[in-house]
């Protein structure tokens, strides 16, 4: 079996004109983790009886059942912060350590129900915050591409997962970035849905205003079929909107208009990153898309602001792990108080820490005005900036990640250079808007990514321009 | 630059049990991270609303019904903690 080659389509195809079964695919995929992710470190935990149970429910459903669900077979992994029933749940976290979900996530329900095989858990930096999965409290993954290197983060197991081929696609979540700039380092697609649209019922939260659960394939395509799945309207999760279906654009593509915001552009930007973004303007100009150079003018002002925002709804979120109701629990003296100190204090790590501080000290009297307050009203201008920018063009295309993957221990020590990382992904959260990133190429043997963000709900137009840019990649 | 005293403010309203190294080197982190969100001053924002949400949703509510008592799901999360006595979670003393 040619794992490489796999995609949801052609799974499907295989298990219908019963070239192999879905035990025996799942069978090839857990062989091949077992040899491989020694060295990459992608999967948490790898669940071969959940897996083997689910392919056996798929292989009589070929026998019995005319219409198959759309992801039949499908082998997939999930990020360690979205519950899988009867399955550990760490969120990358110590104080999770030992935490078993009660229950499934809605995306998970939705997966299980549509016929995806569960193969395991993936890496994440603790509690999604990071951009390398170096703070991930067990151990870091591994760049699949340059074993030297960062997968990006927090979903960087996942991508690594995906990148390996040690599945066919994975979940993730991106509160600042979190899918779309591993996906950028390991070379697959990602999407960052437009907020409201899935359900975040059953992820573990770290900032609600800003994260979405999404997917991470190996093809426009498949992003497509699985976002289709995992979509709409959940009554466990107020915020979750029906998606509107009307909202699929007629209009050819040559037609539209693609605006590129200087400010991605000039600050802080690697020239050969900068030179493969405008190879693959002038591709999609050749295609017959316009290009407008358009301006985002708070762009500098959004990461400031997000690295308030994130870390207060955070210090909040956070708040339950208190070592009473479940996770690690620590107390040297019999005062409630000391299991709250010692709990927090021994099973969160660096990185989390520093975030509740940084949060708690925002939302603090006396700084609430000068930090949360002022840092909320210039999201609004972030915004409002997103809102011009679109009255002019249909789509904005940037860089996903402003350098390639960088060494793995080459930012840890240092917090605001890792911050950076996330410049170009973290207004998209900010505003709420759907944004993919997907492949375009190489520069010394590592991975570029494109970002292409779209109005609110505006999946449809994004995947079709992505789907442009593969095809042309393909036909070259 | 943020006091250690702040610090330890922090930490005790955030129910973080820091070490005295761990104060420090916060004291040192954190001061820079704040020294960067400082450029947030720049921008004049009188006549801006501030936005915590990025949909426009207001209210969401559901039917105010008895939900059905899910034994199951109560027998998980009872298992799930660090202490119980009795089918109820203990803790220990609060004064």
């Amino acid at each position: 079996m040619n794992l490489e080659n796999f995609t949801i389509e052609k799974i499907k195809e295989s298990l219908i004109k019963r070239e192999f079964s879905a035990s025996e695919l799942v069978r090839a995929y857990l062989e091949k983790i077992e040899k491989e992710d020694k060295k990459i470190k992608s999967f948490l935990r790898v669940c071969p009886e959940l897996a083997m149970e689910k392919a056996k429910e798929i292989d009589e459903m070929i026998f019995t059942q005319r219409e198959m669900p759309p992801l039949a077979g499908v082998p997939c992994v999930i990020k360690d912060n979205i519950l899988v029933e009867g399955v550990e749940c760490t969120a990358g976290s110590k104080i999770l350590e030992n935490y078993v979900a009660p229950y499934d996530a809605t995306v998970v329900k939705k997966l299980k129900e549509a016929g995806a095989i569960i193969l395991g858990k993936t890496n994440l930096d603790e509690f999604a915050m990071g951009s390398s999965t170096e703070n991930s409290a067990f151990f870091p993954t591994k760049n699949p591409l340059d074993l030297t290197r960062v997968p990006g983060g927090s979903s960087g197991g996942s991508a690594a997962a995906v990148a390996a081929n040690f599945c066919v696609f994975a979940l993730g979540s991106d509160t600042g970035g979190s899918i779309r700039q591993p996906a950028s380092f390991c070379g697959i697609v990602g999407l960052k849905p437009t907020y409201g649209s899935v359900s975040r019922y059953g992820l573990i939260a770290f900032a609600s205003s800003l994260e979405q659960i999404g997917p991470m394939t190996k093809n426009v395509k498949d992003c497509k079929i699985v976002f289709d799945v995992i979509k709409g309207k959940d009554d466990k999760d107020s915020t979750s909107i029906e998606f509107p279906c009307s909202r699929y654009p007629s209009e050819p593509l040559k037609e539209m208009k693609i605006g590129v915001p200087k400010e991605y552009l000039t600050q802080g930007i690697d020239e050969e990153v900068k030179n493969k973004i405008k190879e693959t303007l002038r591709r999609y100009e050749e295609m017959g898309a316009k290009i407008l150079e358009i301006s985002l003018p708070h762009t500098e002002y959004a990461l400031p602001c997000y690295y308030i925002i994130a870390p207060s709804e955070a210090s909040a979120n956070l708040a339950r792990y208190d070592g009473i109701k479940y996770g690690f629990s620590k107390s040297t003296k019999n005062q409630m108080l000391n299991v709250y100190l010692e709990s927090r204090g021994k099973g969160f790590g660096k990185e989390v820490r520093r975030r509740i501080m940084l949060g708690t000290f925002s939302l603090s009297v006396g700084y609430f005005d000068a930090y949360y307050l002022r840092a909320a009203k210039v999201r609004t201008l972030v915004i409002k900036d997103f809102e011009e920018a679109f009255e002019k063009v249909d789509l904005i295309f940037t860089p996903t990640t402003p350098t390639l993957p960088f060494k793995l221990g080459e930012k840890i020590q240092d917090p605001l250079q890792m911050y950076l990382s996330d410049v170009f992904t973290v207004p998209v959260n900010l505003a709420g808007l759907p944004a993919i990133s997907i492949p375009v190429g190489k520069v010394k043997n590592l991975p570029v990514g494109l970002q292409i963000i779209g109005k609110h709900f505006e999946e449809e137009k994004i995947f079709k321009a992505a789907l442009m840019y593969e095809l042309s990649a393909k036909n070259k | 630059m943020i006091s250690k005293e702040e610090i330890k403010h922090i930490a005790k309203l955030a129910r973080l049990g820091l070490s005295k190294k761990e104060i420090e080197t916060y004291q040192q982190e954190l001061s820079k991270i704040l020294e960067y969100i400082e450029k947030l001053k720049e921008i004049d924002i009188s006549e801006v609303e501030p936005t915590f949400h990025p949909l426009k949703i207001k209210n969401v509510k559901r039917e105010d019904l008895d939900s059905k008592k899910d034994l199951y799901l109560v027998k998980k999360l009872l298992e799930s903690m660090p202490e119980t006595k009795n089918g109820y979670l203990k803790v220990k003393k609060v004064l």
